[in-house]
């Protein structure tokens, strides 16, 4: 988004330029469209995998907006947006490894004594 | 191309004063942001692992556990199955009994966004050197935070007080509420893992909360009209971004999931 540079021309001294803040509030809109979404979802929608993973989408949609935009990463260079990324993208790994092992714990408690 | 490195000292017609400029010399910036910003970036990266492995452990303790598999109306606690989060925060303050499952942490989760919309507002203030601007916003966001913090407090106390009905123990006797050894709403570590990573979480709302009264202090005073930039508030905005970002996830992987 362009419009957060500052491009106004040349400003007497002493004067302040105007506010630019129509981007804002226009992710603002986005995240609380989303966050409604998933409300709607919450009670309309029997709990299932689907359900989960809609939500776990919309979670991701949520976090790109906020780390993309209002901490400003996708108008860094490159290295840095990778130098974050994956990492992050690292630990989505351990996530699922300890998810499933976990259910495997669980499984072999409940078995154990039949 | 002669690039003076680190190995040969600056020819003596240099005066020491010349800052180095060369490739290996410290001249480069390859992500063209100041010492500040990307140690607070790599500061929020470790949080994150941090973060990361409280929702991980939650995830796997989670999946330990049975599941409720019956209609969600004829759902009890009992430590036999992980609760289903409507049923465990469905009060709202002034409400009493009445049943509103979510309503709260939605509108937790609605203060601390625009506590976040507020705070990049202060960050432009910023970029423009509107010194007014900026306390302005900053003040939203001090006040955003500190509801989030008052609304934290109330769901924790209304968590650990417990609903009326409570839950039946195996010695007969009904227990109210949760504390780190037992509770009446599911497994034990149900209650501990809400302890850890809330209040987790609702330490860094305080943190931040501290720092950006201190920004606020700091603006009044023209600190950062006196440097010439507004950066500081830009660095303590990425943290503030980071614990929304965080409540992001809380909110999922603990009230919506």
């Amino acid at each position: 988004m362009s419009a957060n540079a500052t491009t106004e021309p040349t400003l007497a001294p002493g004067e302040i330029a105007k506010p630019n803040t129509g981007w804002i509030w226009k992710i603002f809109g986005v995240l609380v469209g989303i966050t409604a979404v998933e409300f709607v979802f919450v009670f309309l929608m029997h709990p299932s995998t689907l359900r989960n993973s809609i939500f776990i989408v919309l979670t991701i949609m949520k976090a790109f907006f906020i780390v993309a935009e209002f901490m400003h990463l996708k108008h860094e260079t490159k290295g840095l947006i990778w130098t974050i990324l994956v990492p992050v993208s690292l630990l989505v790994w351990l996530l699922v490894a300890l998810i499933t092992e976990g259910s495997f714990v669980g499984e072999v408690m409940q078995n154990m004594f039949k | 191309m002669a690039q003076p490195t680190t190995l040969q000292p600056p020819a003596a017609s240099n005066t020491l004063d010349v800052p180095r400029t060369g490739n290996w010399d410290g001249g480069n910036e390859p992500f063209k942001a100041s010492y500040g910003k990307l140690m607070m970036w790599f500061f929020l990266l470790s949080d994150a692992f941090t973060f990361a492995a409280f929702l991980t452990t939650y995830g796997m303790i989670r999946h330990k556990h049975e599941v409720f598999t019956g209609e969600a109306e004829d759902f009890v606690f009992s430590t036999r199955w992980w609760p289903i989060p409507d049923h465990v925060f469905n009060a709202f303050p002034g409400m009493g009994e009445a049943n509103v499952p979510l309503g709260f942490v939605a509108l937790m989760t609605m203060i601390l966004i625009l506590s976040s919309v507020t705070m990049v507002l202060a960050v432009e203030a910023g970029h423009r050197m509107d010194k007014k601007d900026v306390q302005k916003w900053l003040l939203w966001t001090i006040l955003f935070g500190a509801t989030f913090l008052a609304s934290q407090a109330w769901e924790w106390s209304h968590f650990i007080h417990g609903h009326t009905e409570g839950t039946l123990m195996a010695d007969g006797t009904v227990f109210h509420g949760a504390n780190l050894a037992m509770n009446q709403y599911g497994p034990v570590l149900f209650a501990d893992l809400f302890f850890f990573i809330t209040g987790f979480h609702g330490t860094h709302v305080l943190s931040g909360v501290c720092l950006l009264v201190w920004c606020f202090i700091a603006t009044t005073n023209g600190t950062f009209e006196k440097r010439g930039h507004y950066e500081m508030i830009e660095k303590i905005g990425l943290y503030w971004h980071f614990v929304d970002l965080v409540w992001v996830f809380v909110f999922t992987f603990f009230y919506l999931v």
